[in-house]
């Protein structure tokens, strides 16, 4: 809850209210993802991380 | 008493640094206990450390900072994938599952770390955030010698910044403008050392060493192509070359065609003249770019100070450059310069800006030479070598030092451990291998059979301060070694019109000056000059050797194999000895003869870190 509560405030600062259905999306069909991985760590991504 | 402990960590180069009452009281990189080569977990061993070493706990530390914002890291991710869809759709589903389970959550995920320290420490109100470029820009202007200062960071990319203008002035400090991702001087140079074989993040190091072996012949076709550059030094990186902000790798085919080879495949391919004038042209566009941000800014701020952070502060060449320039009357480069730094930054930046508390300049600075990790007793050195069965005889301060410069005479190579661990990249005499600069086979032997590393690379030397300017063409300090000179002409030896001609890494075989083991074939060095004020013993060894010899200079290099972190503990430092052909060790008052060691404990260590 913490988590939501604070990503709130940061999307308000920031003004972008329009990731936050990207978000949604993420958390939505992005657990099946999570579940079915580890925690791979791309061997060669330089700016992501 | 206040106390604020900075963290960086889950990037590259995790560190933690702990101020009380604004003073640095201690420093170090998780690398150094771990042995992992830029370790970017959590930086435990480091936290432990710094706590331990100025004798709280956790729970007793007032503020706790994090070197950056990751929810404004994720919203440069999320709007980068956006912008750029439907490429690096699978970058991004790799990416997202990391940030999604476990990068989103780093509030959480540090004070289930943190507890591990302390178990009464409750309390996530004392946890603060600071901004990648803000850390990097307090780094370098609390700690320096000046009241005013531009303040100029610049490195791969933090959360959206690449490049930042700050003005400090007092105890505050405010970012006046931004270069955002993916327009980055960093990652450019990183695009390079990806394009030359070497390994981003730890190779532009010897993408610069390599570069005065060719001639910037591809200069104008990165300006052409790559980099657009303006008057007032703000540059933008035409994207269609690169791929780094959505894809695996740094570059592209598109890259590949415009100077007509392949990413070099380090296993397999030789470093050819190609990848010599590559990387002689990079480093000229590095430096080209930085002399214009420096100029501009001085013109428009017209404030004689400069300071430096961020990765490519890192590139002493370009430093040497800009001082050259005569742009500035000063210059200060945080020794720390990479993300280890911005653990230290983000502690200054929430001390004197947030709360506002006052700020005395040290005139000489307040890093204390960087000498700010773990320190080991006479008694514990003892203690841990008769551990690992090693042989050693104890000497006086007065002995050591005469026995010690008397080995480096007769061209030994001697691994020296004295006091606190160097905070930062380089290692300053704490941590050092150090040799005889007047050798003609000491450079050779350092690299392959000390450091195992490759033969092109050059080493630095250390000089007492007072004999700068004899030996050098630099008239100010060069404490943390941030900065490229040139040696003086009388003390270099004109190569013939034969030796000239030779071929790229051959001619570093030449012996080109009165210390070839620290001159590079274009005549430079990268300088350290030794201060009794920060590091006595060191500086002493130095006049003992140079009364032997009449030369005030050794050479010095990190106390590590090639992949290695630099030793942090005194069995670091003899399983180092134990491993490599280095012919003495002096720990303390401990001096370790490589003869009188049980031959048994010797170790292959060349196969213990993976290379870099």
């Amino acid at each position: 809850m913490d988590f939501l509560k604070e990503f709130w405030e940061f999307l308000k600062v920031r003004k972008k209210y329009w990731l936050l259905p990207i978000l949604l999306f993420l958390v939505l069909f992005g657990g099946l993802i999570v579940l079915t991985q580890g925690s791979a760590i791309a061997p060669f991504i330089y700016t992501i991380f | 008493m206040k106390t604020i402990l900075g963290i960086s960590a889950f990037y590259h180069d995790s560190a933690a640094t702990i101020l009380i009452d604004g003073k640095i009281i201690a420093a170090a990189q998780e690398e150094r206990f771990t042995r992992i080569k830029h370790d970017s977990d959590y930086p435990f061993n480091a936290i432990e450390f710094v706590l331990n070493f100025s004798k709280i706990k956790l729970s007793e530390v007032d503020q706790i900072i994090f070197f950056e914002k990751p929810f404004l890291k994720f919203e440069r991710l999320l709007e980068t994938y956006v912008a750029f869809a439907p490429r690096g759709f699978r970058s991004f589903c790799m990416a997202m599952p990391i940030w999604l389970k476990d990068k989103l959550f780093q509030k959480k995920m540090l004070i289930n770390e943190l507890k591990k320290h302390d178990n009464n420490f409750n309390d996530d109100k004392k946890i603060y955030f600071s901004d990648h470029h803000l850390s990097h820009a307090a780094s370098a202007f609390f700690p320096s010698p000046f009241e005013e200062a531009i303040v100029l960071t610049a490195d791969g990319v933090g959360e959206w910044a690449t490049t930042t203008v700050a003005i400090g002035k007092g105890n505050n400090l405010e970012i006046k403008k931004e270069i955002h991702f993916p327009h980055s001087l960093g990652l450019l140079y990183s695009a390079f050392t990806y394009y030359t074989g070497f390994k981003v993040n730890s190779g532009e190091y010897k993408l610069m060493g390599l570069a005065p072996y060719g001639t910037p012949i591809y200069e104008d076709k990165i300006k052409d192509s790559l980099i657009d550059i303006k008057e007032d030094g703000s540059f933008h990186l035409d994207q269609s070359y690169f791929n780094y902000a959505t894809g695996f790798t740094m570059t592209n085919d598109k890259f590949d065609n415009l100077f007509g080879q392949k990413v070099r495949d380090a296993k397999h391919e030789k470093l050819t003249q190609f990848h010599m004038d590559i990387a002689a042209s990079i480093q000229k566009v590095t430096e080209d770019t930085m002399i214009t941000i420096a100029k501009s800014l001085k013109e428009e701020f017209n404030i004689p100070n400069l300071c430096l952070a961020g990765g490519v502060a890192l590139n002493c060449v370009a430093n040497g450059k800009i001082l050259k320039e005569k742009i500035f009357d000063n210059i200060w480069i945080q020794p720390a310069a990479g993300d280890a730094g911005g653990s230290l930054g983000a502690a200054l930046a929430l001390w004197y800006i947030e709360q506002n508390n006052p700020r005395t300049v040290d005139h000489n600075d307040s890093m204390q030479g960087s000498y700010l990790g773990p320190e080991y007793s006479q008694k514990e050195i003892e203690e841990q070598l008769d551990k690992a069965g090693a042989k050693y005889e104890i000497f006086k301060d007065q002995e050591l030092l005469e026995k010690t410069a008397s080995d480096l005479s007769n061209e030994e190579a001697i691994g020296w451990f004295q006091g606190r661990m160097e905070f930062g990249p380089r290692a300053l005499g704490g941590r050092s291998i150090l040799g005889d600069p007047r050798s003609e086979k000491m450079q050779k032997n350092l690299n392959l059979k000390v450091k195992y590393r490759e033969s092109f690379r050059p080493f630095a030397p250390s000089i007492l301060k007072e004999d700068l300017s004899e030996w050098f063409d630099l008239n100010v300090d060069s404490p943390y070694m941030l900065m490229v000179s040139s040696i003086n002409k009388d003390k270099t030896i004109e190569m013939t019109e034969d030796q000239k001609n030779l071929f790229g890494i051959d001619k570093l075989n030449i012996k080109r000056s009165k210390i070839p083991a620290v001159t590079h074939v274009d005549y430079s060095a990268r300088i350290q000059t030794v201060h009794k004020e920060t590091n006595e013993r060191y500086f002493r060894l130095i006049e003992k050797f140079k009364e032997k010899t009449n030369c005030p200079i050794l050479v010095n290099t990190s106390f590590n194999v090639r992949g290695e972190p630099i030793v942090n503990t005194p069995i670091d430092a003899f399983n180092c000895f134990m491993g490599t052909d280095l012919d003495k060790l002096v720990i303390g008052n401990c001096y370790l003869d490589k003869k009188d060691q049980n031959p048994l404990l010797k170790k292959d260590y060349t196969k213990e870190f993976e290379l870099d």
